[in-house]
């Protein structure tokens, strides 16, 4: 019926043999060579049709290098179908050539200008089909002129609507705000429902980039929406599908509405009269048995819900979708049980449907259990991961690791990195934990990374209370006569480490131990061999009774010439040092592993590098980042404060969560030097003034939180501290250089009385007032961030050396963006918060001479020194450097986006913070500011 | 929208349009790689699935499978309804539209894609506004073209 341009004889797509085809396609390519590069010129027919040959057999599949040419021809061609093909031609091929781009934007500017709608049409599908920067740079500035101009035809105008959204994705800079823009918005209004669909998307990706200027497509959305979801089956005509009215306009309108925060109350009303009423529909009889009528239906009702959770500001909807969600948790469908499981993950972030997601536990692992499609079984376990909270996470772990037993193995990393982080996360009680990582070797030992087995060995060494328990339970695992090498590795350790605390029984004697790990030894890989050396040289120092037997084993051949160089060198070592070193040095040198210091927990960070930033948020984080970003207002939402007065068990984990609630009273530490005070009480400079360079080494802690304090000739002062949320701990090494004793020492942390009521430090025990030459005496600190804060308490030391007192003052550096929380986002996020956060005394901002070196490398990791995510990709310019983050304090949590912007050149920079707190913002700048 | 692809169930690519700039390079791989996932799914599982950073979904009808790449946002349903309504355009245009209509009047086939999607977002929901658009190309075209070859590919067609 159709004339079938493709030409003669070419269907390879019909012929019997590869070979065949290839030999067949190669024969027609080198006619249409000829016919091309011939004397003959040939006519616009013969053009065409060598041309749609040539898009034919590149649609199947080969390249094609030539005929962009005479493409190119046709396009200036007056015939439209001759026209058409060479639009075809140049949208499918794609070509860089700047010469024929040129000519290509002139042929599509004489379409534009010449009236005639279908030639327009077929420029403006060019246009959105190659989007190139070059078309940009050539049409955004025309195309919104068309759009808005009052006499382009619907068709048209629909076309230069999209076409723009086009250029405006590959090239923002290039398209100009200007008048256009309010005049777009009123499309929402046109009569012409394909043209709103059209709009509605342009919309969309404009609003979410400059929210501010298109925010009146809020209540216009709003209304067509309204008009949309209550009128009849019939009213709309053409644009019913399958009985349900425009469903494509109405997810556009749903999706434009989640660029703003709710609306103001009159408009919201409507909304949520909306939001109910395509809630209610969902529970009518369905008006088909077609599986379309259905979708087009439940298309609306997942935009409504991502809008309602969108929001998070309704209960009552928010429950509505949950329970709705619930049901089709168990639709014949498994399209909906997959979307359900989807959506749900999102429910489980909000604190007001957090429960009421938790309700369909049950079903959940039914579906992880039966369900019989892989990807439906994977989002069962991101949503069992959502869900997960202290009162069932027992129950979700066990689920998850009976499901590992049988899972795909596509997806059995993901599930090891998730049971090992709830199971961290959620630990009340420890021996918990190690079971459970065991579990998790001995069920999936293959998909346990490097990350898992390090935390679990982290832990252990950071609780004391689980270190006795986990040696047993290693030790009872070992004896598993097949073992996975993962737990010879933890057992290795943890052995190493705290095999003394159950060497008493006489079942695990240390000959036992050592004999049980040797005898997997062996079957080993170099590097757990390399680590069960040290295993034993451990040991060597922890029961000298079995001294003799490791150095039989590592003086033998297989050790001692082992072609390895790694082990041969551990095992050399190792024996020589077991011969010479005293018991004194051994165990010095063999001392137990201090406690890891940390921020974010490895496995999180692996299962966020595995799913992509923005798909793995820690569920807390997400929660807190809504109640501050949504709400926008500088009040924290109540649900976010009570998140926070339940520290999170990561912070637990490091005993940060210990630190008493209550007002610090006066340091401990002020009694044992009660005397020395007194002395001097009466006068007023019994603290003494900051020690000159303090301010230097101060801005050098801002970055980082280890190192060197304070160094005169006498006293060194070293600090390593850690910040979880809202709380800090810090531990200061006090280093006496002398080889006297050093008297009535007394560290005293002075919190001014501005200060005072923002910061909480308390010292948890004072210092033996005698600190022996060359020895060093630890001291712990405990902080609590109350609310933003810009000075620095400060740290007194007193005492006396050689009958001389002794006065130093030092500030500790404890800054307010200690308390960061780095969040990721994605770049349409960032830049909608920071047109959120456009009120002028949100942002602070700073141009300033470069006092370092301008290093990329350097900033970037000055920035996540800071404490912020350092967000790569975000800024149109990669010159430039994006953070954010959130400021965790007691009372509230601020939410903070910073942007710096290098000037090689100049050798400045111009440094912006934006966040909800104008104190904050300020404060943060300058420490910043400073770091450059 | 990122994409969209036709392929037969051997994994013959059939159509491709794609909205976001690729290479070529990446363009095939990304084919053969969906291509081979999508035909390696059994029939009653879900028509949705996550794929790198973007979410796929796929319909088959008879011997061809429609499959688009959407953004995290994208509403899954809506898109399975997009497929739909292609289809539905490409069977009222055709009457009864087989894989080998698609194959020897690919240029038609694209051309009522653009009129419904466009730059990757749907332009015109409308059956009637789509086709509409079509016919008045297609009487331009009669009026310039006498028909050609058909007998030879109705032959072929009733080969295959």
């Amino acid at each position: 019926m159709q004339p079938l341009s493709a030409g003669s004889g070419l269907e390879a797509g019909v012929c019997k043999s590869k070979e065949a085809e290839i030999k067949r396609i190669n024969k027609e390519l080198a006619n249409i060579r000829s016919k091309f590069k011939g004397d003959k010129a040939l006519d616009g027919y013969s053009k065409k049709k060598y041309v749609c040959k040539l898009l034919f057999i590149f649609l199947l599949g080969h390249d094609i290098d030539f005929g962009h040419m005479e493409a190119v021809n046709l396009l200036s061609s007056n015939r439209y179908t001759e026209k058409q093909i060479g639009y075809l031609f140049i949208s499918v091929l794609v070509n860089s050539n700047s010469e024929l781009i040129r000519l290509i934007n002139n042929a599509i500017k004489n379409d534009l200008a010449s009236r005639n709608p279908t030639f327009m049409g077929l420029a403006l599908h060019c246009i959105a089909s190659v989007g190139s920067r070059e078309m940009a740079e050539a049409f955004a500035g025309e195309i919104p002129k068309v759009l808005v101009a009052g006499d382009t035809m619907d068709s048209v105008k629909q076309s230069a609507a999209l076409c723009l959204l086009r250029l405006y994705r590959t090239s923002p800079d290039l398209v100009p705000m200007g008048d256009w823009t309010s005049r777009v918005v009123h499309l929402l209004n046109d009569q012409h429902l394909g043209v709103v669909t059209a709009a509605t998307s342009l919309i969309t990706t404009l609003a979410q980039k400059n929210p501010e200027e298109f925010k009146t497509s809020v209540s216009l959305a709003v209304s067509r929406l309204s008009r949309i979801v209550t009128s009849a089956s019939t009213d709309l005509q053409d644009y019913t599908y399958y009985f349900v009215p425009a469903p494509w306009l109405s997810v556009k309108l749903l999706r434009l509405l989640q660029c703003y925060p709710p609306p103001d109350p009159a408009v919201r009303g409507r909304l949520t009269e909306c939001l109910e009423t395509i809630l209610n529909k969902a529970q009518e009889p369905p008006k088909s048995k077609k599986v379309q009528h259905s979708n087009a239906k439940n298309a609306v009702l997942f935009e409504a819900i991502s809008l309602i959770i969108h929001h998070d500001s309704e209960p009552n909807l928010l429950v509505r979708a949950c329970n709705q969600l619930g049901q089709f948790l168990q639709h014949r469908e498994t399209n909906l049980r997959y979307l359900a499981l989807e959506s749900m993950c999102t429910l489980a972030s909000s604190e007001f449907s957090h429960e009421a997601v938790k309700t369909h536990i049950e079903t959940v692992i039914n579906a992880l259990k039966t369900e019989r499609d892989v990807s439906v079984r994977q989002r069962a376990v991101d949503l069992l991961y959502a869900m997960c909270d202290r009162s069932n996470a027992p129950q979700i772990v066990a689920e998850m690791l009976s499901y590992l037993e049988t899972a795909d193995y596509s997806i059995r990393e993901e599930i090891v990195l998730k049971v090992a982080i709830l199971a961290e996360k959620y630990a009340v009680d420890y021996t918990w934990y190690v079971d459970t990582i065991l579990n998790l070797i001995r069920i999936a030992g293959d998909y346990v990374s490097e990350e898992v087995w390090y935390r679990v060995i982290q832990i252990v060494i950071n609780r004391d209370d689980v270190q006795g328990y986990a040696a047993k339970t290693v030790f009872e695992a070992l004896q598993a006569p097949a073992c996975h090498e993962n737990l010879v590795k933890v057992g290795g350790y943890i052995l190493g480490e705290f095999g003394n605390l159950i060497a008493g029984d006489p079942r695990s004697s240390p000959l036992i131990q050592f004999n049980l790990l040797h005898s997997k030894f062996h079957l080993c890989s170099v590097p757990t061999r390399a680590l069960l050396l040290s295993t034993y040289i451990k040991f060597v120092n922890l029961f000298p009774e079995v001294k003799p037997t490791i150095q039989d084993v590592l003086r033998s051949d297989s050790q001692l010439r082992n072609a390895d160089v790694e082990l041969q060198q551990r095992a050399v070592e190792y024996l020589r040092l077991s011969t010479v070193a005293s018991t004194d040095i051994l165990a010095t040198v063999l001392e137990e592993m201090p406690p890891f210091p940390e921020r974010e927990s490895s496995i999180l960070a692996k299962l966020k590098k595995k799913k992509g930033p923005s798909t793995v948020t820690d569920l807390e984080d997400t929660k807190r980042e809504r109640s501050v970003d949504v709400n926008g207002g500088p009040e924290p939402a109540p649900a976010s404060t009570s998140a926070m007065s339940t520290p999170s068990p990561s912070a637990d984990l490091l005993g940060l969560g210990a630190a008493p609630p209550a007002p610090a009273g006066p340091p401990p530490s002020s009694g044992g030097g009660g005397l020395l005070v007194d002395v001097f009480s009466d006068s007023a400079s019994v603290v003494a003034p900051l020690a000159p360079g303090s301010e230097d080494n101060f801005a050098r802690f801002v970055c980082k939180n280890n190192g060197v304090l304070f160094e005169n000739q006498l006293l060194q002062i070293g600090l390593k501290s850690e910040f979880r949320q809202n709380l800090g701990r810090m531990f200061i090494f006090y280093g006496n250089k002398t080889s006297t004793q050093f008297l009535n020492f007394t560290p005293t942390l002075i919190c001014s009385d501005e200060l005072q009521p923002n910061i909480l430090g308390f010292i948890t025990k004072p210092v033996d007032p005698t600190v022996e030459g060359g020895a060093q005496v630890q001291q712990v600190v405990n902080i609590e961030c109350v609310s933003d804060f810009t000075e620095a308490p400060v740290l007194n030391i007193q005492f006396r050396y050689g009958g001389t007192f002794q006065n130093v003052s030092v500030q500790l550096p404890i800054t307010l963006n200690k308390f960061f929380q780095p969040t990721e986002m994605a770049s349409q996020d960032f830049f909608q918060r920071w047109k959120q956060l456009s009120n002028p005394q949100q942002e602070v901002q700073n141009i300033f001479k470069a006092k370092h070196p301008m290093d990329t490398e350097v900033t970037k990791a000055k920035i996540i020194g800071f404490g912020s995510a350092l967000l790569e990709e975000v800024d149109p310019n990669p010159a430039n450097f994006v953070g954010a983050g959130i400021i965790h304090t007691k009372t509230t949590q601020i939410g903070c986006l910073l942007r710096l912007e290098p000037n090689l050149q100049a050798q400045m920079y111009r440094l912006t913070l934006r966040t909800s707190k104008e104190a904050v913002s300020q404060r943060l700048c300058e420490l910043l500011s400073a770091q450059f | 929208m990122q994409f969209m692809l036709l392929f037969s169930r051997q994994g013959k690519l059939r159509l491709q349009k794609w909205y976001v700039p690729l290479s070529d390079k990446e363009k095939k791989k990304i084919t053969r790689e969906l291509v081979q996932t999508v035909l390696a799914r059994k029939p009653k599982m879900c028509s949705f699935l996550e794929w790198r950073d973007l979410k796929i979904v796929y319909k088959r009808y008879a011997s061809l499978y429609f499959c688009c790449a959407i953004e995290d946002q994208d509403n899954e349903l809506i898109t399975l309804e997009i497929i739909h309504r292609y289809v539905e355009l490409l069977d009222k245009y055709f009457g009864s539209v087989c894989e080998l209509d698609i194959i020897f009047n690919f240029e038609k086939a694209y051309f009522i894609l653009d009129e419904f999607l466009l730059g990757g977002e749907v332009q015109e929901t409308s059956k009637k506004n789509v086709l509409k658009a079509i016919e008045q190309a297609d009487l331009l075209q009669e009026k310039t073209e006498t028909m050609y070859h058909s007998k030879i590919f109705i032959g072929f067609k009733k080969a295959y």
